[in-house]
């Protein structure tokens, strides 16, 4: 199962973004090989749209779940539909290896 | 967070002649949930912005916003339809209570068990836990005589004053006025 987790930075001891359509990193992590990669987000700075343009990114990944700190009001419908599972975290202090650490228990 | 109002909007009639139905006053989702959280289901503030998951100022600007659409539309005879704002339900919803993550359930016909995060089974369908939480906070409330004793189940949104105790003919406190 893939999970993507939106990140402040490129490693492991960045903290959750608390951003989804704007987040600077996503990481996808794959909880059957414990393998992850980090993507550089395109839509970091655009204008408006961002939201759906990086669930497009995700979604073509194939993750089943995406842990961020807020969703915007655009991307839920989407995600519904893409059977997406949205978790939000409201502790912006956990870091990437938390959240994995979290999945793999 | 909040589920949805049972109509769309307020039509007025008995208009003078030749007025027809104006312009609609738009009231806000989150401002119609405002209105009932504080008026209908007589929550105050405080509670009524946690139920929300607002700052206090921002509930009070919320507030004052939907009283004052809901008066236009009573002193200018206009129509009220509720629509749109931001806003989300709680029946799309969980919460885990040990690591406080919420997440949605992408197979709306599949109950959740556990949370996707922690594993843990103490979580909590939002749908619910509103209803759940105020029979709780009822539960505690008692309007007791505060000379024998005696006390019964108090009542959101009738004063204990309003009870007599039928020993000593005299009217009730909350309990935990005494």
């Amino acid at each position: 199962m893939k999970i993507a987790i939106t990140s402040t930075g490129k490693d492991l001891n960045s903290n959750v973004d608390p951003r989804f359509g704007r987040c600077s990193y996503f990481v996808i992590y794959e909880t059957e090989s414990k393998t992850y990669e980090f993507i550089e987000n395109p839509n970091k700075n655009a204008d408006n749209g961002a939201g759906p343009a990086s669930v497009q990114v995700v979604a073509d990944k194939g993750v089943s779940k995406i842990v961020s700190g807020e969703f915007g009001m655009k991307i839920k419908s989407l995600l519904e539909s893409l059977k997406i599972q949205m978790i939000v975290i409201k502790e912006p202090t956990k870091t990437i290896q938390d959240i994995i650490n979290m999945f793999n228990k | 967070m909040m589920n949805l109002p049972l109509i769309k909007g307020f039509k007025p009639y008995g208009q003078q002649d030749g007025l027809k139905n104006s312009d609609p006053v738009i009231l806000l989702l989150e401002e119609y949930e405002s209105v009932k959280l504080c008026d209908y289901e007589m929550h105050n503030h405080i509670s009524a912005c946690e139920i929300m998951g607002v700052s206090r100022p921002t509930f009070t600007r919320i507030y004052a916003s939907a009283r004052q659409k809901i008066a236009t539309a009573l002193a200018e005879g206009r129509q009220i339809t509720i629509e749109g704002g931001r806003v989300t339900f709680d029946k799309d919803w969980y919460l885990c209570q040990d690591c406080k993550c919420y997440f949605s359930n992408p197979e709306l016909d599949n109950e959740i068990e556990e949370c996707p995060l922690c594993k843990s089974k103490n979580i909590s369908y939002l749908g619910q836990s509103k209803l759940d939480g105020k029979n709780i906070d009822t539960d505690k409330e008692l309007c007791v005589c505060p000379l024998c004793g005696y006390s019964i189940p108090h009542l959101q949104g009738k004063p204990c004053k309003q009870e007599i105790c039928p020993d000593c003919k005299v009217p009730l406190k909350r309990n935990n006025l005494l």
